[in-house]
């Protein structure tokens, strides 16, 4: 079997530019296709070993941005005045961040769901700020 | 005018008596099959958007070139791809001798010997895919990778009845559930056998409803078909715009053969995820997507010539075409299965299953028998993960074999 792998081995790094046309031995066949499948599966676990790393790195990268906007949260409160802020309604399901103002959640929900239509992404990919009845 | 001697010059020329001459008889029967596939096509829906085209160009080509007879006014000619691989031959690599003496199918068909449809085909799925799935468990591509099994038995099946290397990794490759691959790598080795394995692709795909539930039921458990799986992570717009420039450079690099399927199914991506060509994104999405799947389609149907499609080689492929589909979707679901073992019951096996390409059927069919086990069990992202795995999977796969055997 270790012979088939190596024949295999060879074959794919020849540089060789003559057309394997001829008919291939059983046992070179088995070790191709256990090579083959070996190849693939190695390439794919490099590429999952890549992503996690991607997505590990933007994953610490967001709970620090997380922590930054919630150490900003805590003092504000010490140097600005209070109010406003207290009083916005956040409307759930968007991920609590668009701020309404004298906006009822059903019209919010309504007007989030238009745009992304018109702009034909998906709700989940839109962020929305705020939401404001202009009068 | 001669009357008669006029009748005798029409039936002569006419393609009715070449039924009668020679092997004639042949490309009746191909025009049977020609509306058979057509059947399949508009009414049971099999894969139309390719099968109708492909189904097309067979008619096409079996009303209008008959081996032996007058192949003057036919839309594709045999022996002028034989001419066209011959090394010996004066017209050998000549696309100039196709364009003077060719059909409009010959012509059509350059595109697919040169490996440009199923690139630009790779470009709109890339354009129409969303890898957010993937990226989210990367722990799908072990099952992707899984899924590749029935290639490889399936080629080790061809050589073992007797086919050569070629024409094996090309047979093989059906496993992978991937037209555009099976396209791409069979018209670079083995491309008398483009039109079986083509149907054989496009007809086991169709059918993918119909062959994997029997083996889902067979190879999980009730109390596994009932997991239902957590939520994945939200992908961020950055990683999703950086997943098909690491993915084309890794594998790229990795198997420089894949770089057109690879090179174009990242940068169809890339222009989805990117946000600022929308333009071109919907653009290859739809238009040239839609203009490149009728040039393939009815040029991969020309190439089902009665004198060569009708050959046990035809029998051959399409039944190793099927056990490829089925162990390919056996190896995805034993994957699977120690995924729910090692995860300690947290993946559905199902989800195994869908790592053979056929985006989106694939996934579906996880989606539908995760139902039928669990009505409140929604598997349809879990499976697409490893359903676009399997995309990359079998361009792997293809270029493996390419750099074998090419």
């Amino acid at each position: 079997m270790i012979e088939d792998l190596n024949l295999a081995a060879e074959a794919l790094s020849e540089v060789s530019t003559e057309a394997t046309t001829e008919k291939i031995s059983i046992g070179e066949a088995a070790g191709t296709a256990v090579f083959g499948y070996a190849v693939v599966f190695a390439g794919l676990i490099v590429l999952m070993i890549l992503l996690y790393c991607t997505g590990a790195y933007f994953k610490s990268k967001e709970a620090k941005q997380k922590a930054a906007a919630e150490a900003e949260k805590k003092a504000a409160p010490a140097i600005a005045a209070p109010a406003p802020a207290a009083e916005v309604k956040l409307a759930p399901g968007s991920a609590g961040h668009v701020k309404l103002f004298d906006v009822p959640d059903k019209e919010a929900a309504m007007i989030m769901a238009i745009v992304a239509d018109k702009m034909q992404k998906p709700l989940n990919e839109l962020h929305f700020i705020s939401i404001k009845e202009v009068k | 005018m001669d009357v008669l001697d006029t009748l005798e010059t029409l039936w002569n020329s006419s393609g009715f008596k070449s039924f009668f001459v020679g092997e004639g008889w042949k490309n009746l029967i191909m025009i049977f099959v020609s509306c058979l596939l057509l059947y399949l096509g508009i009414k049971k829906k099999f894969e139309p958007l390719l099968l109708v085209g492909i189904a097309f160009g067979c008619l096409l080509v079996n009303l209008s070139y008959f081996a032996g007879g007058d192949t003057g006014d036919a839309l594709y000619h045999m022996d002028l791809w034989d001419n066209f691989l011959d090394e010996t031959h004066p017209d050998y690599h000549s696309y100039g001798a196709i364009m003077a003496h060719g059909g409009l199918l010959d012509i059509l068909y350059i595109g697919v010997k040169a490996g440009v449809y199923p690139s630009l085909i790779f470009m709109g799925v890339g354009a129409m895919t969303d890898f957010g799935p993937l990226i989210s468990n990367p722990k799908s591509l072990l099952l992707g990778a899984a899924a590749q099994m029935g290639v490889f038995l399936a080629f080790f099946g061809a050589v073992c009845l007797g086919f050569t290397g070629n024409e094996a990794a090309s047979i093989g490759i059906i496993g992978g559930a991937d037209g555009p691959t099976a396209i791409f790598l069979t018209t670079k080795l083995a491309p008398h056998l483009l039109g079986a394995i083509a149907i054989a692709a496009y007809s086991y795909m169709a059918l993918i409803p119909m062959i994997q539930p029997p083996l889902m039921r067979l190879l999980t458990t009730e109390k596994e078909r009932k997991v239902k799986m957590e939520q994945s992570r939200t992908v961020s717009k950055t990683e999703k715009i950086i997943f098909p420039i690491i993915v084309a450079m890794f594998v790229i690099l990795l198997l420089p053969s894949t770089a057109p399927l690879v090179g174009c199914l990242m940068l169809g991506n890339l222009w989805r995820e990117c946000g600022v060509t929308e333009r071109l994104s919907d653009t290859v999405q739809n238009a040239l997507m839609n203009i490149v799947t009728v040039f393939l389609g009815i040029s991969v149907g020309a190439t089902t010539a009665a004198s060569r499609f009708l050959s046990l080689e035809t029998i051959k492929i399409v039944a190793l075409g099927l056990t490829a589909f089925c162990f390919s979707t056996i190896g995805g679901l034993l994957v699977g299965k120690l995924m729910y073992k090692l995860s300690g019951g947290k993946i559905n096996p199902l989800i195994g299953s869908a790592g053979v390409s056929a985006v989106p059927m694939a996934a579906r069919v996880s989606q539908m028998e995760g139902q039928k086990a669990n009505p409140k069990n929604f598997l349809l992202m879990h499976a697409m993960g490893p359903n676009v795995a399997g995309v990359i999977g079998s361009a792997i796969a293809a270029g493996f074999l390419l750099a074998v055997f090419k």
